[in-house]
């Protein structure tokens, strides 16, 4: 291939890609264009349906049978994709343009051994041979820092962790130096401290090996720390595009405003940027409005210009390619704030509801399906303590395997703890299961599940099922007077009461998982557990079920358990925060507690993590080394001593010998480490936002 | 592996007692019996005569003595009622002493009624038969099966697939008594013309296996059996090839061909080997027809001639073989999955 070659490495010109099914030509992408040049990454936006994963596969030129370019052009180093037969594509695919794809686990072949998928790329499109491409393999492996890398080649995949999986992923497409890298979520499903170090080495390796990037993700915040510029794509077309910076800072289009006005903040106060969502819903690709797509649900709507005909994109002038698709960017106040919201005064908290008090859950595992015999003991959850009072949020954060929804199913009595116990209103529960607790205590706890989509019964109305938790709940005395409370559950989630006669699958995310909010208030809960209640949502929708999960939260005076690896979202809502790692509470206290210094060097890391859409915040950098440890085999003393950055600060190895004690570090405030107080003195925030005027 | 080597053979071993005990139980009803009776004393015996013959010959002691005699671990013998005498072990060799214990698990598979022979010696050489035609339908089915299986799955719904899909659902479709006749007709009778083949495949056994003689009761299983596992091995061939790690393969450039073979054909032959493995047992009992129609002596051929004529012994014999092939071939596949499928470790 031409290594000369310095023009753009990619240029799409007002591409269409239509799919055709039986019901007709469905278009997924339209009018796109972008650049990109050599080493610039470029940041492609957008919720989930909006089109950027097929502008990857399109690119690939894979877009199976129904898929088809109908219009436009994808030029790779100038020259049309289009024009490339099978085997020149076959050609260019891994050597020129490699992909790193969302789910790691489904993309490597489950029954070859790491070495000889990586092998294999070099070998194709290198002629290399078995040795050579071997010792390539382990310089790769090397790269991507992964330990002992010759037993790593010789391993399946399901043997490696989620992580290691997508290091493996990012070293075979490195394997022949492409000149283009697309990836696709590439940390989606990767929790955060290990997409924080993913993020780190995809943009050291682009910056070593010179490739130029194509960044999908619908994390403005993730778009921010890897990319150079970006595109922000809404209903098939590109909205926005231009520099970070400038569609950061100085951005012209109304979704992209919304888009960032409904992304909390874990920098910023509440009340100083309130959430706004945008309205309405995402339009189905063969619904879309006459005109903007974004039209119905913008705000600065014009009825006869907007809904008239297709929007261009309009370049703004002074920027570098800086474009918009909206007629009337020249016209908005941009600089306005958001229409002000009544604060509600945060509610004061009464007496304790829910008192967790040394509470242990141990499972028994047999090793292997086929011969039983020795059991190993996971320890989900090791001597929590903590209490939750009434109209009070307590946010629960950790990653996954921290033991966090075993909690929720202790409480919830679907397990019964080992240890310990949990009051709720002076009442021991832990050691009752939910088929043995009265009919007030199973009302009293109540549960938001994460997946709206799953957990409605796709047979029965709405209506329906709200009904039979209020008879289940034995909430009114006649059919009519649930009929009537049922009713009076859609006004309190703001649905429509019409919604009564709909059935699940007519419903989108949000309004689903509103149902589910509706359905865990129907008895008058003392306890709500909010289990991941938006993050199976698109986030123009988060930022209402959230709002709405509050406000109803506030005047009932509930107390929420939210359960959350979302650290800008609990800083939202919350009022204390607790931190799990590995089973254990590693720290507690109120949220302006934990968010500022001094921290436990776990939650100091989780905050250096969460990628924040923001330019004007500077973060510490601290990157975690390795994996969370399995619950089945936990290290010897402190749970976090394998990971933690700051074990140095601690003589004499007692990280290693000795689980921390509580160490109480203000009123309310307890941090479960050894480290010396002075160096807990001495730690600086982690978020800092810029002072810096606003443009 | 080495326990769960021995886990797998003790249930084998219960599984195997439990099956035999209920084919003892059927074989042994008391009309079965009175059967029995009549056909080896005389067809005229009245009801007290069949009684007296059943108990001369052992069948009025309890069930489950009988079982554990015939099992080799009761001692085999019963006081003659009309004599002082003891009737001993009649399946020992002429002239041996007859031990004490007289079971299968001593070697002493009984005596068959029909044969006027030791069963063991008569089961052995029929397997043999059997085993050899068992041995080239396999060589020609799964070969055959899974090719078309991969070439149909490999691109679901092209014309390739679509015409190998209903060559298989066509074969399959066939009973063998339908497409034997068939090729007999056709490829060995003057009403086809051709006469390729032989119609028999008796001489198989007497001269040895021959091109001649041996294919048209081959391709007249392995047609019929293919189908299944082609079918089987389409379906898995065809999700293998939408998931993402093959997407992942075609995107890294690797030829189509080595996407096939390197890439889906392991994944994809999971769920088959449990599929050919079970044929194993098909085969067994599904030779009856075949081995009929070409009059080919074999295990199938034996187990109509013992079930036709009411040979307990015989009829015992052939289900302790069929349990046992069952179970090993059962546990050759669990062993077998454990090898294509690396996600499933056993220690």
């Amino acid at each position: 291939m031409s290594e000369s070659y310095d023009g753009p490495i990619l240029e799409i010109e007002n591409l269409h890609i239509s799919f055709f099914t039986q019901g007709g030509e469905i278009p997924a992408v339209m009018d796109f264009s972008c650049t990109v040049m050599p080493g610039e990454a470029m940041g492609l936006v957008g919720e989930s349906g909006c089109g950027k994963s097929t502008v990857a596969l399109g690119v690939m030129q894979d877009l199976g049978k129904n898929g088809r370019i109908v219009g436009g052009a994808i030029k790779f180093k100038g020259r049309d994709l289009a024009s490339y037969s099978e085997e020149e594509l076959r050609q260019i695919r891994g050597s020129e343009i490699a992909m790193i794809y969302q789910e790691p686990m489904a993309s490597l072949n489950p029954a070859m051994k790491i070495g000889r998928q990586l092998m294999e790329v070099p070998m194709i499109h290198r002629g290399m041979g078995k040795q050579e491409a071997y010792e390539r393999a382990l310089e790769m492996v090397t790269a991507v820092k992964l330990p002992d890398p010759a037993r790593i080649l010789n391993s399946y995949p399901h043997q490696l962790s989620g992580g290691q999986q997508q290091r493996i992923v990012i070293a075979m497409a490195l394997m022949a130096k492409p000149s283009l890298l697309i990836l696709d979520e590439p940390t989606t499903a990767l929790d955060v401290t290990v997409e924080a170090a993913i993020v780190d080495l995809v943009k050291e390796l682009g910056e070593t090996y010179g490739a130029s990037m194509l960044f999908i993700s619908h994390n403005l915040g993730l778009v921010l720390e890897v990319c150079d510029r970006l595109c922000v794509m809404y209903s098939g077309e590109a909205v926005e595009t231009g520099s970070i910076r400038q569609v950061f800072d100085k951005m012209r289009h109304p979704y992209t405003q919304g888009l960032f006005r409904s992304i909390p903040l874990p920098g910023a106060d509440k009340r100083a940027r309130p959430l706004v969502s945008i309205p309405g819903n995402f339009p189905l690709p063969n619904e879309r409005p006459p005109g903007c797509n974004f039209g119905p649900r913008c705000a600065y709507f014009e009825t006869g210009r907007c809904d008239a005909k297709d929007v261009p994109m309009a370049e703004v002038p002074g920027d570098d390619r800086h474009g918009t698709r909206c007629f009337r960017w020249n016209e908005i106040d941009w600089a306005a704030p958001p229409a002000a919201q009544e604060s509600v005064a945060a509610a004061e908290p009464g007496d304790v509801v829910l008192k967790v008090d040394d509470l242990q859950k141990y499972y028994e595992v047999s090793r292997s399906a086929f011969r039983g015999g020795t059991t190993r003991v996971v320890k989900a959850n090791e001597t929590l303590s903590f209490e939750a009072r009434e109209a009070e949020t307590l946010a629960i954060v950790g990653e996954s395997g921290c033991g966090k929804s075993t909690l929720a199913k202790v409480l919830m009595g679907l397990e019964t703890a080992t240890g310990g116990e949990v009051k709720l209103a002076n009442f021991d529960i832990s050691e009752v299961e939910i088929e043995k607790r009265d009919t007030e205590t199973v009302a009293a706890i109540q549960m938001v599940f994460q997946n709206p989509f799953d957990t409605l019964n796709p047979s029965h109305t709405i209506g329906a099922q709200i009904m039979r938790v209020l008879e289940k709940f034995k909430v009114g005395k006649t059919q009519a007077e649930r009929e009537e409370r049922m009713l009076q559950l859609l006004d309190l989630v703001k649905l429509p009461r019409a919604f009564a006669k709909r059935m699940p699958r007519q419903l989108s995310g949000g309004q689903k998982q509103r149902i589910g909010i509706a359905r865990a208030f129907a008895g008058d809960a003392k306890v709500v557990v909010a289990d991941e209640p938006v993050s199976a949502l698109d986030v123009s929708v988060q930022a209402a079920v959230t709002q709405l999960l509050m406000e109803i939260q506030r005047e009932r005076r509930t107390t929420m358990l939210f359960i959350s690896h979302d650290l800008s979202i609990v800083r939202y809502l919350s009022d204390r925060v607790m931190v799990m790692y590995l089973g254990h509470v590693v720290e507690i206290g109120s949220t302006e507690q934990v968010f500022a210094p001094p921290y436990h060097p776990y939650t100091e890391a989780l905050l250096s993590a969460v990628p924040i859409a923001d330019t004007k915040v500077k973060k510490r950098h601290i990157v975690l080394e390795g994996d969370i440890p399995s619950a089945m085999n936990p290290p010897p003393g402190c749970p976090f001593q394998t990971r933690c950055p700051r074990k140095a600060s601690v003589p004499g190895g007692l990280c290693e010998r000795e689980v921390p004690p509580m160490v109480t570090l203000a009123e309310g405030h307890r941090i479960k480490c050894h480290l010396p107080a002075e160096v807990l003195e001495a730690m600086e925030p982690v978020i800092q936002i810029e002072a810096t005027a606003a443009e | 592996m080495t326990t769960f080597l021995l886990r797998r053979v003790g249930g084998m071993v219960l599984t195997a007692l439990c099956l035999t005990f209920v084919v003892f139980f059927l074989t042994n009803l008391d009309p079965n019996l009175e059967k029995l009776a009549k056909s080896e004393g005389s067809v005229r015996m009245s009801d007290a005569d069949v009684e007296s013959w059943l108990d001369k010959n052992g069948f009025s002691q309890p069930l489950l003595v009988r079982y554990g005699q015939w099992l080799g671990v009761v001692p085999y013998k019963h006081p003659a009622p009309d004599s002082d005498a003891t009737v001993t072990c009649r399946a020992a060799e002429p002239g041996e002493e007859p031990p004490t214990f007289c079971g299968v698990l001593e070697g002493y598979w009984g005596y068959s009624t029909v044969f006027k022979d030791r069963v063991g010696g008569i089961i052995g050489g029929k397997i043999a038969a059997t085993g050899v035609l068992m041995f080239w339908v396999m060589v020609v089915m799964v070969p055959m099966a899974l090719l078309i299986g991969v070439l149909a799955g490999m691109r679901e719904g092209s014309r390739t697939d679509r015409s190998l899909s209903t060559f298989s659902i066509a074969t399959t479709a066939t009973p063998e008594y339908v497409s034997g006749v068939l090729f007999i007709v056709i490829f060995a009778s003057s009403v086809g013309g051709l006469r390729w083949f032989k119609g028999t495949a008796t001489s198989a056994i007497d001269s040895g296996v021959t091109f001649e003689n041996f294919t048209l009761p081959v391709l007249t299983m392995a047609l019929y059996g293919m189908g299944y596992i082609a079918r089987m091995t389409r379906a898995s061939m065809a999700e293998v090839m939408t998931a993402q790690y093959i997407r992942t393969a075609r995107l890294k450039g690797v030829r189509f061909r080595d996407v096939v073979l390197k890439h889906a054909l392991r994944n994809a032959l999971i769920a088959p080997f449990t599929v050919i493995m079970l044929q194993f047992p098909w085969l067994l009992t599904g030779v009856v027809i075949v081995e009929t129609l070409f009059n080919y002596k074999g295990f199938g051929w034996l187990l109509v001639q013992a079930a036709g004529n009411n040979d307990i012994d015989l009829l015992l014999g052939c289900s302790v073989v069929a349990v046992f092939v069952v179970l090993v071939t059962q546990l050759i596949s669990d062993i077998g999955y454990v090898y294509l499928n690396p996600r499933i470790r056993v220690r």
